[in-house]
């Protein structure tokens, strides 16, 4: 590594923090975890810190890895100081210095597998076999799943139920329409959320669909990259990028559609991963100006009607990176109340993570839940009977929220919820 | 490990007692200049234990710093000389209101702005309005007598304190005042304690007085040619028998800035303007605003902006508060001072200002709660310019030395902390700060409380820069 400690660290930019602090009040980790060393302007000063050689690369460890990145302080920073690029800085430092046992299990995971298609479909079979076989059952009942690392067995009975491996590989790759489309749409398919959330893909498509618009899933494309840059492996992360940047130059799209709030917030954010001026930085302009979650897309095509009455209370949970970092904030709210017989009832504190974050809620346990529990404390007070989330994260997240509260309480995702309305095309 | 943490730490539940570098270096700083590492933090959630901490740094003779949010402008919570810091903001925030008294007792570490929220729901109001007020804690703005820009009709925090409880610095628990309006029973160590920042005790409660939340607002926004012409319309305004809640001031670098910013469409080409808030009953508001325009143009007022709905008063407030992140945009390092002068002495302090920045070549712009004489003259410029901050030094000297030629203040609302001790004898005289430092003395003998804050040492410089 050429560049020195400051530069990595983004020394310079630690100096738009004026230390003001209004940045506290938005910090769930500040609020749950009490201490100013795990606020945004106690992580800026830091890395400051590091950066001047007041402290070591250690002690900027566990204040960084318990950031959820949910970036709220980023909205209320009235200088405007690019907390993202100073966390990333800090991760990446992290990272080079971790014991090379933890790196060979980790460079697995980042290199091989969440980039993988193969391995992703490989992901979803496992899933679909242990739901099917019984294993499921069996091991719930016997406790089994409970000795498995990292608390699994909390999550693993959050997750949704899988279609089977000759589903999976029936889904065509282009949708194309005999009369004009409403727009053409490449679509970010995402690692996880084409294995584990894969009915949730297929739903997306048909909302596209059925809104007038063709739909393509260029090949060439791979993991968007977040969880590397989150945990510091920033060179593979603008690898992946360039990857996709070029999966979706082969043919014309007026749209790069994804559903998930975590890898959208990425995409939005390649052009900061190259220098202005550069060729890729160019090309990577051009890529994020097509950016669209979703819900964003549906609501500029107005191509549906929803015909069916769904009576439910809901609220909903934004994800973070959806809010925080691609900055969608009504076109969710504007298409569960396009529902009929649907009553929302908004969250008293929309902006407070739910402590998914990534893979926070699974390398930071005991915090997530912390987080967790002051988010289920707002989402029991709207009185909703279910919580609709933008993210796969956020879903499994407050699925496992409902549980450990005991509630008879349902997470879906948005767009599961509008599948259930039975969309029509308009015209 | 020190004996006197070792002892501190079995008085105090584990996680409560930070020592780890971390830690510490996050509770070195404030919104200020100046980085101060403590010995450790120690975070306090009942008066006992506040008491207790006090009782052992008497007998270890360790300095214990107060500290709530650490949004302090004038450095009131820096550990300067090690120590402790007493982390009061993780203490049970309590708001008990009593709207038929129109009082409400607090614990230290309530948010500014909760108290005013938890009154408005009994159509009452917390009127002093720090910037801060949903960051900072009410222990920290009675320390430092916090204002805000209702300053001009309603006063700062210390003339909205009836009672007070308090630990003293050798770990007595006290109370001061009471929840009488009227209360003059002995000397007055409420307001000997509001704005002693720190020095003089912790306070761990305090009964704080309420008012009528006005029914209606009006604002106004004038635009101005010359700035003299600014501070002219403003004292004409005051003596004029209308008094605003705010009357709030932005130079034209200002108004490049916050258009640069985030454009609301302020006038560019103006010199200064000047944003008025009435508050009253609709009826009263009517007349005021007619008699505020008649005068605005008498003074030769280029324009005069009544906006059309809530939305845009929102807007034009709005702007008002972007000045600060919009400056900062000029440089990245901002030294944002609080001196006030007497109203009728405005333009004349404006004059000055223009002075010194001709003569140090700095970017001096200037806003502020001009209603009330206190101004913000900011010096944007960057920490890592040794020399530049240097000038900065000499700069913020004749800023103050030009508020009290005037017959000014060092501070109007921030405090002194460790900003602005160097001038203090400038304003009070040999005397006048002796007689601060005799009280002082007496109450804390051990002198562990807040040390280095107020009081000058000798030869105490203000210093900006890092060599």
């Amino acid at each position: 590594m050429s560049s020195s400690l400051k530069e990595r660290l983004n020394y310079d930019k630690t100096f738009d923090c004026v230390q003001c602090g209004y940045c506290l009040p938005a910090c769930p980790t500040y609020e749950t975890m009490e201490k100013e060393t795990h606020s945004p302007r106690g992580r800026i000063n830091l890395v400051k810190m590091v950066a001047e050689g007041k402290a070591s690369v250690e002690d900027l460890k566990e204040p960084i890895e318990k950031c959820l990145g949910c970036m709220a302080c980023t909205t209320v920073c009235p200088t405007n100081v690019q907390y993202g690029e100073i966390f990333v800085g800090a991760k990446r430092v992290i990272d080079e210095e971790r014991p090379r046992r933890r790196r060979l299990v980790e460079d697995f995971f980042f290199q091989s597998f969440f980039p993988s298609t193969k391995w992703m479909n490989a992901l979803g079979n496992v899933t679909w076999l242990y739901q099917k076989s019984g294993l499921q059952k069996v091991s719930q009942r016997f406790g089994l799943t409970k000795r498995a690392p990292l608390r699994i067995h909390e999550f693993e009975s959050a997750l949704p139920s899988m279609p089977g491996p000759r589903n999976r590989r029936a889904r065509a790759d282009r949708y194309v329409r005999k009369r004009p489309a409403a727009a053409k749409v490449g679509f970010f398919k995402g690692c996880v959320m084409d294995s584990v959330f894969f009915e949730t893909n297929q739903n997306t498509v048909e909302l596209l669909l059925r809104s007038g618009a063709e739909v393509v899933f260029p090949e060439a494309q791979t993991c968007c990259g977040a969880l590397h840059a989150h945990t510091g492996k920033v060179d593979q992360s603008v690898e992946l990028a360039k990857r996709n940047i070029e999966a979706f130059e082969e043919e014309g799209f007026d749209y790069i559609v994804n559903n998930a709030g975590g890898c959208g917030a990425r995409l939005v954010e390649y052009a900061h991963l190259f220098d202005e001026g550069t060729e890729w930085h160019e090309r990577a302009v051009r890529f994020v100006d097509r950016v669209r979650d979703i819900s964003e897309v549906l609501v500029e095509l107005d191509g549906l009607t929803f015909e069916k009455e769904l009576a439910k209370t809901v609220t909903y949970q934004p994800s973070c990176h959806l809010r925080n970092v691609q900055k969608v904030t009504s076109e969710p709210l504007d298409l569960i109340r396009r529902i009929h017989g649907v009553e929302l009832r908004e969250l008293e504190r929309p902006e407070f993570c739910c402590g998914s974050a990534g893979v926070y809620n699974i390398t930071n346990y005991e915090e997530a839940m912390d987080i967790l529990d002051v988010k289920m404390q707002d989402v029991c007070g709207t009185g909703a009977g279910g919580v609709v989330t933008s993210n796969p994260g956020c879903q499994l997240q407050m699925k496992l929220g409902v549980e450990r509260e005991g509630l008879g309480m349902d997470a879906v995702h948005l767009v599961d919820l509008l599948m259930e309305a039975d969309p029509r095309p308009k015209w | 490990m020190e004996k006197w943490l070792e002892e501190l730490q079995s008085l105090l539940p584990e996680e409560r007692v930070l020592t780890s570098l971390a830690d510490r270096h996050s509770y070195s700083f404030d919104a200020s200049f100046g980085e101060h590492l403590p010995d450790a933090v120690v975070q306090v959630k009942e008066n006992r234990e506040v008491a207790d901490v006090l009782k052992l740094a008497n007998r270890y003779k360790v300095p214990v710093h107060p500290r709530g949010s650490g949004t302090c402008l004038s450095g009131g919570p820096l550990p300067v000389h090690g120590g402790i810091v007493l982390d009061m903001s993780q203490f049970p925030a309590i708001i008990d209101l009593s709207p038929r008294d129109l009082t409400v007792k607090v614990t230290p570490s309530v948010l500014t702005g909760n108290i005013n929220k938890a009154a408005e729901k009994h159509g009452l109001m917390y009127a002093p309005d720090p910037s801060s007020a949903h960051v900072a804690t009410i222990g920290g703005n009675l320390a430092e007598s916090s204002g805000g820009p209702r300053g001009l009709k309603y006063g700062v925090t210390k003339d909205h304190v009836l009672g007070l409880e308090v630990v003293t610095p050798e770990g007595e628990i006290m109370k001061t005042g009471g929840q009488t309006i009227k209360n003059v029973t002995g000397i007055d160590l409420t307001k000997l304690i509001v704005g002693s920042e720190g020095t003089l005790g912790v306070i761990v409660g305090a009964t704080l007085k309420l008012m009528p939340k006005p029914p209606a607002v009006q604002t106004i926004m004038v635009a101005f040619d010359e700035v003299r012409k600014a501070g002219e319309a403003i004292s004409q305004t005051l003596t004029s028998g209308i008094l605003p809640a705010k009357m709030e001031f932005m130079d034209q670098a200002c108004i490049v800035a916050v258009e640069n910013f985030q454009p609301v469409g302020l006038p560019v080409d103006a010199a200064a303007v000047i944003i008025i808030e009435l508050d009253g009953h609709p009826e009263t508001l009517r007349v005021e605003r007619g008699l505020i325009e008649e005068i605005m143009e008498e003074m030769g007022a280029k324009e005069i902006i009544i906006p059309k709905s809530d939305e845009e008063a929102a807007k034009l407030w709005h702007a008002r508060k972007q000045v600060s992140p919009a400056i900062a945009k000029i440089k990245p390092t901002k030294v944002s001072e609080d001196a006030t002068v007497p109203r009728s002495k405005i333009p004349d302090f404006m004059d000055r200002l223009e002075i010194i920045k001709e003569k140090y070549g700095l970017d001096v712009v200037a806003f502020g709660h001009a209603g009330d004489g206190n101004l913000h003259p900011n010096i944007l410029c960057d920490k890592r310019n040794v020399e530049e901050m240097k000038l900065v030094e000499q700069a913020v000297e004749d800023m103050f030395q030009a508020a009290l030629d005037l017959g000014g203040t060092l501070s109007g609302e921030h405090g002194i902390g460790t900003m602005k001790a160097p001038f203090m004898e400038l304003e009070l005289g040999e005397v006048g700060l002796d007689m601060m430092k005799r009280i002082k003395d007496s109450w804390d003998p051990n002198g562990i409380l807040n040390p280095g804050k107020v009081f000058p040492e000798k030869g105490q410089k203000l210093v900006l820069h890092h060599e």
